[in-house]
C-alpha cells in the first residue's frame, strides 16, 4: 500500500514538473494571432505576410528582451468573416482564451474587425489591424484612449484617402483622355457595388466631379455579387460615358471587367476594384481586364528601397504578388521594433514604443498618427495606382505628382479600343 | 434600349429555365425536392475549370465530360443518400440541402474562396441593333436553346419520356403497369441534374466561378418552379423567362435600383401566388388533395 502510495506520488511529482516545465517553455516565444478569412485570399495574404516577416527575424534568433532572444510563433486564427461575423468573434476569443496569443495582427471586414476589436481591447492586447480601412476603428482611439490605444492600423490607407487617390486617379485619367481624344467635357458613369462602403464615394463622387469640370451621365449600383452586368455596360454605352468610375470589392469586379473588355465599351475603368489588385485577375477574366486601373498597395516599384526585394521574395515563395493584407510583415516588424525598444513585453509600454514608429516600410515610410493610424501622403505612404497592361499589372501612378515618381512606374494607357472609336 | 432588354432576358431566361425545368422534372417525378440542384450545377462549372486549367483539356471536350460527370455523380448520390429515405419527404429535402452544403464545402477546401474564371469559348461580339452582344452570349444561348429542345424531344417523342411523365401523373399506377418506379427515379435524377451542367457549362464563360455560385440560382429556380406551378414543366420554362425579364427590366429602367433586380422578380412571384396560390400552370391543391 505504501508503496502503491509512493508510485502515484512520484508519478503526479513527475507530472507536475513536466507541466511547469512545458509552460516555462511555452514562455520562451512571442505568440502572435494571425487573424483573418484564411480560405480566402485577403487570409493567405495576412498569413503570408507574417510568415515572410516572422521567419526572417527568426532567422537573426528572434526579439530581444532584456538578455532573451525569443523567437516568434505565429498562430493561424481563420476567422471566417466573409460569410458570418459572429464566427470572426468567436475566433478572437479563441486566440486569447485557447491559444494565449501575445499580440494580434489582421483583420479584414470592417463589421467584424470592430466587434474583434473590443474583443481584443477588453483583454488589453495589442491588435494591428491589416485589412478594414474604415476610419471609425482608429477614431476610437482618439475617443477612448485609455481603452483603445492598443489598436494600430499598419494597411490599408483608412477610407477618406483611399478616396482621396481614388479621385487623382480619376483626374489624371481624365485629364489623359482630354488631351490626347481632344474631348472637351469628361462625362462619367458612376458604377459601385451596392455596399455600404460605397455609399460615401457615390455621394462625393456625384457632388465633386461637376466641380473637376465632368459630368455625370449616371449612377448603376449592381450587386457585389452580381454575374451578369451586362445590361449594365449596355446602359453605359448608350449614355455617351467616357470613363467608368469603379468602386467594387467583391466578385462583380471581375464580372463588370470581362465584359467590359469583352464588348469594348469605349469608356475607361477607373477606380477601385478590389479583384484587379490580384494576381489571379488576369486567369479570372480571361485577359479581358486589359487595361482596368485600380488603386492598390504594392507594386513591382521602387516606393522604398526595401519594395522591390520584399516585392520580389513575396512573389517567388508564395507564387503571386502580394496584396495589401500582406501588411502583416510591416505590422510584425512594428510589433518587433516596438518590444525591442520597450524592452519589456508590457503592453502599455510597447504601445508607447509603436507611437514613435517611423519605419522605411514596404510600402513607405510607417508613420502613426495620434489616432494610431497609418499616415498618407507625399513622404509617408501614398498607395498607388495600377493598371493591367498585357499580363502584367503596372504602377500607374504616382508619376510626377507632388514631385513624387516611384522608380518603375509607367504611363497610362487608355484602352486602344476607347481610342478607336473616339478618333475614328 | 428594348433590343437589350429582349436579348439579356432571353440568354438569362434560357439559363434559369435549364435549371429549372430539371429541378421540376425530378420534383414531378420523384416528389425529391433537390436543393442540390444548382450545387451540382456549380460542381459542372467547376469540372470545366479543372479540365481548363489543370488538364489543359480542350472545353469541348471537358464540357460534355463535366456534363456527364454530374450525372453519373447525382445518380450514385441518390442511391446512397436520397433512396434510402425517399418516403420522407422532409427527411430528402434536409439531406439534399446537407449534400449542397457538402459541395460547397468541399470546393471552398479545394480552391479556397478565390473567383475563378474560363476564357470564353469564342471571343468578340456583334451588334444587333445597336446593341453590343458577345459571340459567348449567342453561344450560351443557342446550348441553352437546343438542350431545352432536347429536354423537349425526350419528354414527348421517347419512351423514356413516356415513362417519365406517366410516373409523374402517378406514381402507383405506373408502378402497376410496370414500370420500375424507383429506376424511373434514378434515371430522372441524372437527366435533371444533367440539365444542371448542362446550365453551368453554359454560364462558365460568362460568369465568375467561387463556391457560393450555386445560391442566387438557387434562389431564383425555387421562385420560378413556385410561380410556373410545382412539377409543371411548361410552367418552369414560362416562369424562368417571366423573371429573367423582371430583373432585366429593373437594370435597364432604374440603374440606381440594380441591386434589387432579385428583389422585384421574387415580388413578383408573390404577386401571381396571391391571385393564383397554385402558380401560373400548377394543379391547384383543393384538386391535388
Amino acid at each position: 500500500m505504501k508503496k502503491s502510495i509512493f508510485g502515484w506520488s512520484v508519478l503526479m511529482a513527475v507530472c507536475f514538473v513536466m507541466t511547469i516545465g512545458s509552460l516555462a517553455w511555452g514562455a520562451d516565444d512571442i505568440k502572435i494571432g494571425v487573424i483573418g478569412p484564411m480560405q480566402f485570399t485577403q487570409g493567405e495574404g495576412h498569413w503570408n505576410g507574417a510568415t515572410l516577416a516572422a521567419e526572417e527575424i527568426n532567422k537573426k534568433g528572434g526579439i530581444q528582451v532584456g538578455n532573451t532572444w525569443l523567437p516568434i510563433k505565429l498562430v493561424k486564427v481563420d476567422s471566417n468573416e466573409f460569410l458570418s461575423v459572429p464566427d470572426a468573434t468567436n475566433a478572437m476569443e479563441l486566440a486569447i482564451s485557447r491559444h494565449k496569443v501575445n499580440f494580434l495582427i489582421g483583420g479584414f471586414r470592417t463589421e467584424a474587425v470592430l466587434v474583434m476589436q473590443d474583443i481584443a481591447m477588453d483583454n488589453k492586447k495589442i491588435f494591428i489591424g491589416c485589412g478594414a480601412a474604415h476610419p471609425k476603428l482608429c477614431s476610437r482611439v482618439k475617443e477612448n484612449y485609455d481603452r483603445y490605444k492598443y489598436w494600430f492600423r499598419v494597411t490599408p490607407i483608412n477610407s477618406r484617402y483611399l478616396v482621396k487617390v481614388d479621385f487623382i486617379l480619376l483626374g489624371m485619367v481624365a485629364k489623359i483622355m482630354a488631351m490626347e481624344l481632344k474631348i472637351p467635357k469628361i462625362k462619367v458613369a458612376i458604377v459601385a457595388e451596392k455596399a455600404v462602403w460605397c455609399d460615401p464615394i457615390v455621394g462625393i463622387a456625384q457632388k465633386n466631379l461637376p466641380k473637376m469640370g465632368m459630368e455625370v451621365v449616371g449612377v448603376w449600383r449592381p450587386s457585389p455579387v452580381a454575374t451578369d452586368v451586362t445590361a449594365e455596360l449596355s446602359a453605359i454605352q448608350s449614355s455617351g460615358a467616357h470613363i467608368i468610375f469603379t468602386s467594387f470589392s467583391s466578385s462583380v469586379g471581375i464580372t463588370f471587367a470581362k465584359q467590359w473588355g469583352e464588348l469594348q465599351v469605349p469608356a475607361a475603368a477607373v477606380g477601385i476594384n478590389v479583384e484587379a489588385q490580384k494576381d489571379g485577375f488576369w486567369a479570372a477574366t480571361g485577359g479581358k481586364g486589359n487595361y482596368t486601373l485600380t488603386i492598390n498597395t504594392y507594386a513591382r516599384v521602387r516606393i522604398t528601397d526595401v519594395t522591390i526585394a520584399f516585392f520580389d521574395k513575396y512573389s517567388k515563395r508564395f507564387k503571386g504578388a502580394p496584396n495589401y493584407t500582406a501588411g502583416t510583415y510591416e505590422a510584425v516588424y512594428v510589433l518587433a521594433d516596438a518590444i525591442e525598444k520597450a524592452d519589456s513585453l508590457d503592453p502599455d509600454k510597447i504601445v508607447k514604443a509603436m507611437e514613435k514608429t517611423k519605419r522605411l516600410g514596404t510600402a513607405g515610410t510607417l508613420v502613426f498618427d495620434k489616432t494610431h493610424d497609418v499616415t498618407w501622403g507625399p513622404g509617408f505612404v501614398t498607395a498607388v495606382g495600377t493598371q493591367w497592361q498585357n499580363g502584367a499589372n503596372k504602377c500607374v501612378w504616382p508619376l510626377n505628382w507632388q514631385n513624387i515618381t516611384y522608380e518603375g512606374a509607367v504611363p497610362y494607357v487608355i484602352p486602344p479600343w476607347v481610342v478607336a472609336h473616339y478618333k475614328k | 434600349m428594348i433590343q437589350n432588354i429582349i436579348i439579356n432576358g432571353l440568354i438569362n431566361g434560357s439559363i434559369y429555365a435549364l435549371l429549372a425545368i430539371g429541378f421540376s422534372l425530378i420534383f414531378g417525378v420523384a416528389r425529391i425536392v433537390n436543393i442540390a440542384h444548382t450545387a451540382f450545377y456549380m460542381l459542372a462549372a467547376y469540372f470545366i475549370y479543372v479540365g481548363f486549367h489543370y488538364l489543359g483539356m480542350s472545353p469541348y471536350i471537358s464540357m460534355p465530360l463535366s456534363v456527364l460527370a454530374v450525372g453519373l455523380l447525382s445518380i450514385i448520390c441518390y442511391k446512397i443518400f436520397i433512396q434510402p429515405i425517399r418516403e420522407h419527404e422532409a427527411a430528402v429535402l434536409i439531406a439534399t440541402i446537407a449534400l449542397a452544403m457538402v459541395i460547397q464545402e468541399a470546393l471552398l477546401i479545394a480552391f479556397g474562396g478565390h473567383y475563378l474564371g474560363v476564357p470564353p469559348l469564342v471571343s468578340g461580339y456583334a451588334t444587333i441593333a445597336g446593341v453590343k452582344v458577345t459571340y459567348q452570349h449567342f453561344l450560351a444561348l443557342s446550348v441553352a436553346v437546343l438542350a431545352l429542345f432536347g429536354v423537349w424531344i425526350l419528354l414527348m417523342k421517347t419512351k423514356l419520356g413516356l415513362a417519365l411523365r406517366s410516373t409523374a401523373q402517378d406514381r402507383e399506377v405506373a408502378n402497376l403497369m410496370g414500370m420500375n418506379e424507383a429506376r424511373v427515379a434514378m434515371v430522372t435524377m441524372g437527366i435533371s441534374v444533367m440539365m444542371a451542367g448542362i446550365a453551368g457549362a453554359v454560364v462558365v464563360p460568362l460568369y465568375v466561378l467561387d463556391p457560393h455560385m450555386w445560391m442566387h440560382p438557387l434562389i431564383m429556380m425555387l421562385a420560378i418552379v413556385v410561380l410556373g406551378g410545382l412539377g409543371s414543366i411548361k410552367g418552369s420554362f414560362v416562369g424562368a423567362y417571366i423573371m429573367a425579364f423582371a430583373e432585366v427590366l429593373v437594370v435597364f429602367l432604374i440603374p440606381m435600383g440594380a441591386f434589387l433586380k432579385g428583389s422585384v422578380a421574387l415580388s413578383i412571384m408573390i404577386l401571381v401566388l396571391l391571385i393564383r396560390p397554385e402558380g401560373l400552370f400548377g394543379v391547384a391543391f383543393e384538386e391535388e388533395r
